[in-house]
This record gives structure tokens, sequence and C-alpha cells, in this order.
């Protein structure tokens, strides 16, 4: 069969069908392959808050979306070019987001009556016409399946299971992408199962196959690979990479690594990956409570452990008195809050930066701690490193933003080596004229000296403490002085934050800044507008307290500046009051980031363009 | 792995002085009012210690908040004063990171089983090695004398002025049911009982909780009297001792027997009983525990003091300690750049 090859720079395939179709398994096995061959991937998978929501229902749908590129993707994409629907359900509820003369390919059997019921279809959308403005596929996954198994010792139900492998194959086969990559995940996944694994292995194959000889496939896609940065790289997700940047630095510490956490979607990863990290020494507790996460994470912390606590909003909530205590004792730890939707339970599994507020300000008394975030899956890595690096150096709890969109989306990271990352050793006091509250005169941290150290027994704790000694004190100018160390010390990390860079053009009328998750679409956006002549300059942060040096000047440099945040203007609120100048704002608040398309329809909005 | 922190953490061959009570008195005014029953505790542990052989550095004591959560400030040892009801979650960090140090709690009834219930029973069940004492005065007192988890039915407090509408907490019967390795009580009159559950507490390897009565006399003075006194205390308490006759009274004249689950007291000098009918103490066993602690509330019965369990279970730290060093034993010990690369990656040249 003849078929034509057309050239495309990026694309965004969808992956949607019932909760348990295996699409979050099709997606990412398609992302790694996408990413191993080259291209720059982004990720993000969509899923029910149940575990198990009921079959064919519209908020039972499942989906994992993969944008990717020949040239640098930063966000999984905006519209859809490829839909695959494996029912009816799936393809009414992802349709709004596919792109005009857009790919689908729809699994039949999950379009029958049932389905098209449980989809509120009120007549079957493959059949009546309503996608004539579409690439419509129609494929009888199910039955090809059955044939093709039938005699090879499978249940019927393992049979169905390969559904999402035919699927997979087609995809492969559309964007003229190997198949040894997942291959190699069935042989290795399977080994103990060689019939489950001889059947997907097949099935990979005839959906591949399949599309070959379809007269109905006539084109096929290539995307050349993306100019990345020589290096080893992997595919990773936000959490994964705080997990590991905090290892990391526990390393260059040169201390042993202790979580105290408790399970809260969507941080939860982090836990899976820390406990099963024992043969690196890390310990961990998996806490009776969000206060126990962190006061156990404390606890080691005066122990001399590198202490962590992971958690979402609602968690960071319960934590904050034992954050205002870490503040008082001068100790190191780092708080990742995973963001999500709020107030209260809120929505579980969708993602907001509305925690800006809390990590900054969300204490009883004066009780300032760094505030940072990261700003795409990858960089949680770095700013995990980071938030140890600067609690270790300054004493202090770190807060780290992420958010549940960079926890659960993955791109491709180039892993650094060991070597390329500072020693970031503390010191332990041992000599015998300790004092507790004697500060090092560059960044005001306390002495720190170790239980188990002979002749330093020192007793600290929550109550006000004398300067130097560290003995309790009521004295009114005491107390004054310690509150204002405190936050001196918190100040100086502006020592350690590196200028913002700003990108863009310095004669622009609109100045962008974003901060966190964000950088994706507004990145997206600001790129296609400066290609298309508009002139426009971006600064994205990620130290949020202290704020870089060099802000305010470029924040009075612009007559207008456009802050984009999935809240209702946090960010935007703190760079007001301390810049005293009034800022535009752009407030998504849907559980969902942003797309590049509404950064854009903003600022021609704001530009009148 | 090497850390920093090794050396401070064994340091095995260490020589230490013979040390006194002196050397655990921080020299700080001890600032509880004249007549609380803190102030014999604090003596009692400072006795004990010295006995222990452990280096005084190795030492920690954890409290929450409350009258007896000032007590590290009184100890020339390593001490954190944390917050509200928080003591065991600091600490439980604190000993799984730090297995080497001899962590103990300074705690009471509204800190421990009220704000810090969640803690507690947790702690308690995961049974990492630390020592709780917690100094039971059935009222709040630093707040000024409300009503606590353990303060009984019908109590007047500044915070029931119309009587304690709750029944109160058994403490011994909480922490068994939360599965505590040992369990003891003791009041703060009995300054020799005190010394022994305190020294058998440390000597335990595992989870120790001590529950003292703890005379407070500004907000609920005189709450032990009838059974701590001189004159009481023979006549209402029984001392519970292993493999010993449950024996009590002025004259040594009565005893508890069970009839069926059921203690009852029976005298001794008529002739219907004697010692060999009564029941005999045994700290190795979980379920005699818990009737021993319903002895607790019920006023027909002494109040049981002593050990009521002290049984041996893995401590959770050494638990932490065998997982890592299996894995290290199957696996190796873990190479950071390979986690880094995790299961598939690939080069870009």
């Amino acid at each position: 069969m003849e078929k034509q090859v057309r050239y495309l720079d990026e694309v965004t395939i969808r992956f949607a069908g019932d909760s348990g179709d295996g699409m979050q398994l099709s997606g990412s096995q398609f992302s790694d392959t996408s990413a191993s061959t080259g291209n720059d991937v982004n990720t993000f998978p969509d899923y029910p808050s149940e575990i198990r929501a009921p079959e064919g229902t519209l908020y039972g749908v499942s989906a994992y979306q993969v944008h990717f590129g020949s040239k640098l993707v930063k966000t999984p994409g905006d519209k859809i070019d490829v839909l695959i629907a494996m029912n009816a359900a799936s393809l009414k509820v992802n349709l709004p987001n596919l792109k005009k003369n857009g790919i689908i390919i729809a699994n039949t059997s999950g379009f029958s009556d049932k389905y098209l019921k449980l989809a509120k279809y009120e007549s079957n959308p493959l059949e009546d016409g309503s996608l004539k403005d579409y690439d419509l596929h129609v494929i009888d996954i199910n039955s090809i399946v059955e044939k093709e198994l039938a005699g090879s010792g499978l249940t019927p139900k393992n049979i169905d299971r390969t559904k999402n492998i035919f699927a997979l194959g087609i995809a492969y086969w559309l964007f003229n992408m190997p198949l040894d990559y997942t291959q190699k995940w069935i042989e290795k996944k399977f080994s103990k199962k060689p019939e489950v694994r001889d059947a997907n292995l097949k099935v990979l194959k005839l959906g591949w196959e399949y599309a070959e000889n379809s007269p109905d496939f006539k084109y096929r896609y290539r995307i050349s690979s993306a100019k990345l940065e020589p290096g080893t790289y992997r595919n990773i997700t936000g959490n994964e990479a705080v997990a590991l940047g905090m290892v990391v630095a526990a390393r260059k510490a040169k201390l042993p690594l202790f979580l105290g956490s408790y399970p809260i979607t969507p941080a939860t990863e982090i836990l899976h990956h820390i406990s099963g990290y024992k043969q690196y020494g890390i310990k961990h507790l998996q806490a009776e409570d969000e206060i126990a996460g962190i006061c156990s994470a404390i606890g080691a912390a005066y122990g001399g452990a590198l202490g962590l606590t992971t958690t979402s909003g609602p968690g960071l909530s319960l934590k904050v008195e034992a954050i205002g205590m870490a503040v008082m004792l001068e100790l190191p730890l780092v708080i990742v809050d995973v963001q999500r939707a709020g107030p209260s339970t809120g929505m579980p599994t969708k993602t907001e930066q509305a925690d800006l507020f809390i990590a900054l300000f969300g204490r009883h008394g004066e009780a300032p701690v760094p505030v940072i975030a990261a700003i795409t899956a990858s960089d949680c890595f770095q700013m995990a490193f980071e938030a140890a690096r600067i609690a270790l150096k300054y004493m202090t709890p770190v807060i780290l933003l992420t958010d549940g969109y960079l926890g659960q989306s993955s791109e491709p990271w180039r892993i650094p080596k060991l070597s390329e990352l500072p020693d970031i050793s503390p010191t332990f006091y041992t000599e015998p004229d300790y004092q507790p509250y004697k500060r090092d005169p560059e960044t005001l941290a306390r002495l720190w000296a170790l239980p188990g150290t002979k002749g330093l027994e020192h007793r600290i704790g929550g109550l006000e403490k004398e300067d130097i000694t560290g003995l309790v004190s009521h004295d009114p100018l005491n107390h004054q002085k310690m509150v204002e160390l405190r936050a001196q010390k918190v100040e100086r990390v502006i020592q350690d934050v590196p200028d913002v860079e700003l990108w863009g053009d310095e004669d622009a009328e609109l100045l962008l800044i974003g901060w966190g998750s964000t950088y994706g679409a507004i990145k997206t956006a600001f790129d296609k507008l400066r290609n298309e002549g508009v002139k426009l300059a971006y600064i994205h942060l990620k130290y949020l307290n202290p704020l870089p040096k060099n802000l305010g000047g470029f924040i009075h440099k612009f007559p207008k500046v456009l802050v984009p945040e999935n809240n209702l203007g946090q960010l935007k609120f703190v760079l007001q009051g301390k810049y005293l100048k009034e800022l535009m704002g752009l407030h998504k608040i849907q559980g969902q980031t942003f797309r590049a398309y509404e950064i854009e329809a903003k600022i021609k909005e704001v530009l009148n363009i | 792995m090497e850390t920093l922190i090794d050396n401070i953490i064994s340091k095995s061959d260490i020589t230490f002085e013979k040390y006194t009570p002196k050397d655990f008195k921080s020299g700080i005014d001890v600032r509880w009012c004249a007549g609380c029953g803190g102030y014999s505790i604090l003596s009692q542990v400072q006795r004990i210690l010295p006995e222990l052989n452990i280096p005084r550095e190795k030492f920690v004591f954890i409290s929450g908040i409350g009258c007896s959560s000032r007590f590290p400030y009184y100890m020339n040892v390593y001490g954190f004063h944390s917050i509200h009801g928080r003591a065991l979650a600091v600490a439980s960090g604190l000993k799984i990171a730090r297995p080497d140090l001899s962590v103990w709690i300074a705690t009471g009834d509204g800190d421990c089983m009220s704000i810090g219930g969640n803690h507690f029973i947790h702690m308690l069940r995961r049974n990492l090695d630390i020592k709780v004492l917690m100094f039971n005065n059935e009222v709040y007192s630093l707040t000024k004398g409300q009503a606590s988890p353990t303060s009984h039915e019908g109590q007047i407090t500044k915070s029931s002025p119309l009587g304690v509408l709750d029944t109160p907490f058994n403490p011994a019967a909480l922490a068994l049911g939360s599965s505590a390795s040992f369990v003891a009580r003791t009041f703060d009159r009995d300054t020799k009982h005190m010394q022994l559950m305190f020294e058998r507490a440390a000597k335990h390897r595992g989870s120790a909780f001590v529950e003292i009565y703890t005379n407070c006399v500004i907000y609920n003075d005189k709450a032990f009297d009838f059974f701590t006194t001189v004159d009481t205390r023979k006549e209402k308490t029984v001392l519970l001792e292993h493999g010993k006759p449950l024996i009590f009274g002025t004259n040594n004249d009565k005893g508890i027997r069970l009839d069926g689950f059921t203690p009852q007291v029976v005298s001794l000098t008529d002739s219907t009983w004697s010692v060999n009918d009564l029941l005999v103490h045994n700290e190795k066993d979980s379920t005699l525990a818990f009737i021993l602690a319903n002895m607790t509330y019920n006023e027909s019965l002494p109040r049981p003091m002593g050990v009521f369990q002290d049984i041996e279970r893995p401590t959770y730290e050494e638990k932490v300690e065998y997982q890592i060093q299996r894995e290290i034993e199957l696996k190796g010990e873990g190479d950071i750049e390979k986690l880094m690369r995790g299961f598939e990656y690939w080069e870009i040249s």
C-alpha cells in the first residue's frame, strides 16, 4: 500500500478510554518511545478521582496526552491532533479539544447501544455524519484481537485488555516510530506470564500492520528529532524528580535523608518513590497524620538528618503550626507542597497555584520562610535540591511549591552527573564554647550542634529564645530583636537568589510575569507572538521569597505588566504590595493549567491587537 | 553510605565518668508551684539516670506543652520543648534517624492524650524505643484549670462548672489497647516506687509508658489523696509485682482473686480464701494486663500500681535498619547515578 509521508514539527496525541482500558499505559509507552527517538516530549495524565469509576460513563474517562515535537515543547499541548477514543464517552469528553480535521481513531465496540446511552449520545456519532469535519478511522478492535488471540489460552477478559496495545501499534505506525521500546517493556513486564507476553507482542505488531495495510490510512507522519543538549536523558515526572532531588541533595550534604509523610493526592508518589529507596540508606515514616509527618521530619533534622515532609494543600494547612516551630527552632527542613485545587478537599486530582499565600504568610506570629517553586517536571529535581541547599545554609524551613500538573506530567530530563552539583554539607559545631543561637555573620544561620556531642547539652524549643544563649526569654526588647533577626536571616537568602532573566524585548509595552508551572503555556504563547512580530517581555519566577533583587526594576520599566496565575491573583497581590504598582492579572481556576492560546488571547486583548 | 553524623552516632568505645544526680541538673530554677508533684518526679529521674550507664550526651528529653513539658529545661541533657501534643511525633523522627540516642518524653494528660492522642497510640503500636513519662494530674494546669481527658465524670473545673460530662480515659488501658510493650503506673508521693518504675522503663527495649499520678496543688489539689496518702495507700492500692500474688491492706490481709475474668477483693483473715487462691501477676500476660488496667476506676477495688505489662517485641527503628540492611544485601549499596537514570534512559550526542 503506497502511503504518503507528511512532515510535522509537533503533534499532540490523546489516548482516551475507560478507567480500566489501559490508556495511562499506552500514553506513557508512546511518550517514552517518542522521547527515546529524540523528540522533545511533554505529557499529562488525566484521570478521575475515583479509582474505578463506573464503566463507560462520562466521568469515568481516563486519558493520557502526549505532546511531542522536533522543537522544544513546553506544555502537554493545547488542541489535540490525534484522538484515540476507546469508547463513546471518551469521544464525547475530548471532542471539543480536537482540532478541525484532526484524526479520530475510534473502537467500534465502545460505541454499542449500551455505551452510547452511558455517554448520552442519541445517535451513533461514528455513523450519523456528525464527525465529517474530522479524519475518522473506525476500527472494530475487539473483534480483531479476539480473532487473532482465539486459541491463545487467554481468557476473554485478558484478550479484551490487549486492545490498548493494538491502538498503540496504530499510533506507532502513524508516526513512524519503532516498536522495540515497547516490545522490550512487554517482555520484561510479562516475563513470568509468557502467554500474556506473547499476546501483547502479537497485538502490538497487529495494530501496526493493520494501519499499514488498511486503505483507510493514507498518510504517515514524520517528526524529526529535537535539538536537545547532549547528555544522558530519561523521562521523569515532577514527583519523581522531587524524590530524586532530595536523595541527591542528601548525598551532596553528606547527611542521611528522612521523609515524614502522610498519603495525600497528588503528592503521594513522592512517598512511594522514597519509600522504595531503602538500599540508599534512606529512612521514612508513613506518619499517622500530616502533623506527625512534619514533626517527625523536624525531630530527624534535630538529630542531624536532612528532614523532608511532602504534602498537598490540606496537609500544608495542618502543618502550619509545626512550620512555625521550625522557624523558632531554626532547624533545616524541606516542605514540599504539590498544590491541588482547593479550598478544603477541593478537586484533589486537579492542579492549582492557590497555595502561594499560605506558603508565604500562613503562620501565626512573624514567621517568614523562604519559598521557591519549580517550573517544569524536570525542574522539580533542581528546585528540590535548591530547597535543601537553602535550608541547610540558612538553618530554616523552606517551602517548595510544585503542583498536581508538575507532579504528574513528564518530560525528558538531562540527568546531571553528581560531580556537576555543589557540595552543600553543613558544619556541626563541636567546640565546648557552643551557644545555640550564636549566628554565622554572613548568613545569620545559628550554630548547629547535634545530640550525642559531648559537653554541648542544650535545650531548644518553641518558646522565645534569648539571643545567643537560646535560653527561654520573655524580655520585650529581646523578642523584638529575635523577630527581626529571623526576618533578616530569611531576607539574606537573597544572596542565593539569582537575578531574574528578562526574555524578549526591552522596549516592549507589556511585561509578562509568571511563576511555577505556568511556564510552559506562557512561554509557548510568548514565543508564538514574538515570532509573529509582537514585541513582548517575559520573566518567570522560581524564587518567591525572597524575590530576586532585580525584579522591581523590570516591573517599573514596562508600561504594562500582566501576571497570569492559576489563582485569583496571589503573586500579583504580593508584587503590587512590594513594588507599589498596579498590575494586571489573568486568573484561571479550573483545575487545569493554562493553555497557550488563552494567554495569547489575553495578551492580544491587553495590547489591542 | 558515609555521612557527617556517623562519628557522632557510633561512639561505642566511649568512656564516661560515673555520674551523680547533680550532673543531670541544668541549674535553671525550677518554676513549678510549691508542692507540685513535678518536683518529686524530676528528682527521681535525676536519681536513676546515672545508674543507666549511658553517656549523658546521648539523652534527649522531649516535651510538648503544659506544666510537665517544662521538664527538659531542668535537665542537663539535650532537650527539645516542642508544641502542644507533638512531643511523640518529634521523638519518633528523632529516634528513627538516631537510634543511638536515649529518648525520653515528659508529657501530661492533656498534652499526651487529648491534643497528642493520635501520636500517642501510634508511637506505642510502632514500639519505638522511647520512654514516655506522663504526669497525670487530671486537669489542665498551665491554662489554669480546665477539664482534661482524665478528669473524672462530674469533676468541677473552670471549663466544667456544672461537672465534667465525658468519661475519662483510662491511660493504662488505652496504652495496652495501642499495643504498648511496657505499661506501668506510679504516683508522685512514692519516691522509691517511682525510681523503680523509671528504671524498669529505661531498661525496657521498646516503647515504655509510665503514668504518674501527680498532684496539682492549685487546680486539683488532693485529687489522689483517697488512695495515695500514707493513711489510704495500703487499703486503696495494690502493688503489681511479677510472679507475686496481689496482696494489699494495712496488715496485708486482703488479696485480689479472679472470679472468671472479674477481679474481686477477698479477705485473707477469714478461712475462705488463702494466698494460694490469689491472682498471681504475670507481666508477660497481655490478657491479664487488660484485666488489671480495668480495675482502675472501680471503686470497690484497690488502684493497681506497678508494671501492668512488659513484653519484648522488635522496635520500629530496628525494623527500619533491618529493611535497609536486607535491601543492601540483596541489591548492593545503592548507586545514586543508577537511581537517577532509572529504568530507561538514552544518550543524545
